[in-house]
């Protein structure tokens, strides 16, 4: 752990904003992920989570402000120039052809050939083998990888995906709100997966509205709200009642919290 | 390892889910019924023989050749409506290019692939581009098409048919090739089935044994996820719409080696049997499932309906209605198997 702290971030946001004619939809951010640590970004609807991350996957460029990969400074022009930099995105429902098979899908557009490369022949053995063996190792213990993904459940769908980023070489993965459309009990699947990446030296950018889930795993938590950073914290040093507090806008919380009980007096 | 020994253990529980996978597992069902009925009905004893198959061969093979790539298409989430005019378009063109140009019979056949493919390229381009529904642009071509065929062909010559390519140079040879008949077991079978069936292993292994294949289905299920994935969807689309005009225009110009001449209406409403067999064969209209050898198998279901019909001496016209029902029921027992195979969830 501190020996990962002592480390140069992998990857750092120094004011970086973006507006979008005269709306401004980010300002002054500034973030720093280290590899083999989870860092969060929260956020209510609306706080620029999602502006946040298409500027991160090579969606959307900056209009302010430097970002820099391992020190250096860097632009993006399209997503394929951050996976070329090892900057993968797993999105949270585009990931996968539900019709196709995990062993498929986990090689989809980057299928292990065989003979004669320019005639494109699967190496249908070596690509079954390695998915599973890939999946195990993240702790995914799948009976078949010729089942249709579609068949599994949502988190394992999540996991699968995770496991594909991390294998074609991912050095920062990013998780757009994995956990948000799945119960308690598959979010805490996908969370195991989240470590897993984390022990493989992977530095995770955890994006949620959900403080429980962040607490959870995280290392480092970023809060976004309107735009801004409102706040960071390092595990450690801040409780869950703080990340909620913080989260929900501290004051704001408190004013409801009163309203509410007044309401519930009558 | 151990954990990929493991193997084993699995492969004894799914054979039956296995079988339940595959999609062409209903059409194979209702192929063995059907041939089954018409043996019983028969009325001159040659169904079940191998002059009966020389018969469904005859009919079911240029039919089976064309839906194998239409199926194809449809695995990748688009339908050509303009397959089945096409046919035609190709048949004429090679005639004139024969008759009226002086070509040999290879160099035409040639032409006319290559037209083929630009055309079909263009069908591929304009639904990219426009991002309208393959169904529109196709049937647009469709019409397109059937309107050229009929003035082009009136305008050279004067008729409504293409006639005398046999004195084409190469003739014979291309003939030979493309539309004479093999002598089996005392049958004579058309040489177009030994092009149906070297068209389905090809069109089978392209599909499950190739990068090509995985990107077929990723197209057709699910194009944002190919997408992000890095699968180049666009040229999947593409290289299937020029796969299937071409492989509609080697049937017409097979037709035409065979009947030695076309009409200009040739092939007009062919394309709904290929939809229909490639249907019948397990291909999801929603693109994103299906196979070549349940398409083949559509045909052959076809075949059996044309010659098993005349054969019970039943009134051939009720042909076509035969063909609607079969598509109803291979289309919901399709769907139910696929329903078992997935389980419960979803």
């Amino acid at each position: 752990m501190n020996a990962a702290k002592s480390a140069d971030p992998i990857l750092e946001m120094k004011g970086v904003g973006k507006a979008f004619g005269n709306v401004v939809a980010l300002s002054g951010i500034d973030i720093a992920v280290y590899p083999g640590q989870v860092t969060c970004v929260l956020g209510d609807n609306g706080a620029g989570k999602s502006t946040l991350i298409k500027i991160l996957s090579g969606v959307h460029k900056a209009s302010e402000g430097e970002f820099l990969i391992s020190g250096q400074k860097t632009e993006f022009n399209s997503p394929r120039d951050a996976m070329a930099k090892g900057i993968a995105t797993v999105f949270q429902d585009l990931a996968t052809v539900p019709l196709m098979s995990v062993w498929r899908n986990f090689f989809l557009g980057n299928e292990p050939k065989k003979w004669w490369k320019p005639l494109g022949i699967l190496d249908t053995k070596l690509a079954k083998d390695t998915a599973k063996a890939e999946l195990l190792n993240m702790g995914i213990d799948l009976r078949d990888t010729n089942q249709a993904i579609g068949t599994l459940s949502g988190g394992e769908r999540q996991a699968v995906a995770i496991a594909r980023a991390v294998y074609f070489g991912a050095n920062v993965l990013i998780l757009d709100e994995p956990t948000s459309a799945l119960g308690v009990r598959q979010s805490g699947i996908v969370l195991k997966y989240i470590l897993a990446a984390r022990e493989r030296g992977v530095a995770v950018i955890f994006i949620t509205h959900n403080p429980h889930h962040a607490f959870l795993v995280g290392d480092h938590f970023y809060l976004l709200n309107r735009g801004r950073m409102t706040a960071s914290f390092v595990r450690e040093k801040v409780q869950l009642d703080e990340l909620i507090q913080a989260m929900a806008g501290g004051a704001e919380l408190d004013t409801l919290t009163h309203e509410i009980s007044i309401i519930r007096q009558d | 390892m151990t954990a990929v020994k493991s193997d084993e253990r699995l492969q004894r529980v799914s054979i039956v889910t296995k079988a339940l996978r595959r999609p062409e597992l209903g059409a194979l069902i209702g192929a063995l019924v059907i041939f089954t009925i018409f043996a019983l009905v028969d009325t001159t004893g040659q169904f079940a023989q191998l002059q009966g198959a020389a018969g469904w061969t005859h009919f079911a093979a240029p039919i089976g050749i064309v839906s194998i790539f239409v199926a194809l298409l449809m695995i990748a989430g688009e339908f050509d409506l303009s397959s089945g005019v096409m046919v035609g378009s190709a048949g004429l063109l090679m005639g004139n290019l024969i008759t009226e140009a002086g070509m040999g019979v290879f160099p035409a056949l040639l032409v006319t692939l290559v037209f083929a493919g630009l055309v079909g390229l263009a069908n591929g381009f304009l639904v990219i581009r426009t991002g309208l529904p393959s169904f529109i642009v196709t049937l647009a071509t469709f019409f397109v098409l059937k309107g050229v065929n009929l003035a082009v062909t009136k305008l050279i010559t004067g008729t409504v048919r293409v006639d005398g390519i046999d004195t084409g140079d190469g003739f014979e040879t291309a003939r030979a090739w493309f539309a004479t008949k093999v002598e089996f077991g005392g049958a004579s079978f058309q040489i177009s089935v030994l092009w149906w069936i070297g068209f389905t292993i090809f069109a089978t292994w392209l599909l499950t044994r190739t990068t090509f294949g995985n990107w077929i289905f990723a197209s057709g299920g699910d194009a944002n996820a190919a997408r992000n994935a890095g699968v180049p969807v666009a040229r999947t689309k593409m290289t299937l719409f020029v796969l299937t005009s071409m492989a509609a225009a080697l049937v017409g110009c097979m037709t035409l080696l065979e009947l030695r001449g076309m009409q200009a209406g040739q092939g007009v409403g062919q394309e709904f049997f290929y939809i229909i067999a490639a249907a019948v064969g397990g291909t999801l209209l929603t693109g994103g499932a299906g196979s070549a050898v349940g398409a083949s198998i559509g045909a052959a279901i076809m075949g059996f309906a044309a010659i098993g019909i005349p054969y019970a001496l039943w009134d051939q016209d009720w042909v076509a209605t035969f063909l609607g029902v079969i598509l109803f029921l291979a289309v919901l027992v399709n769907t139910w198997l696929s329903k078992q195979a997935k389980g419960a969830r979803k």
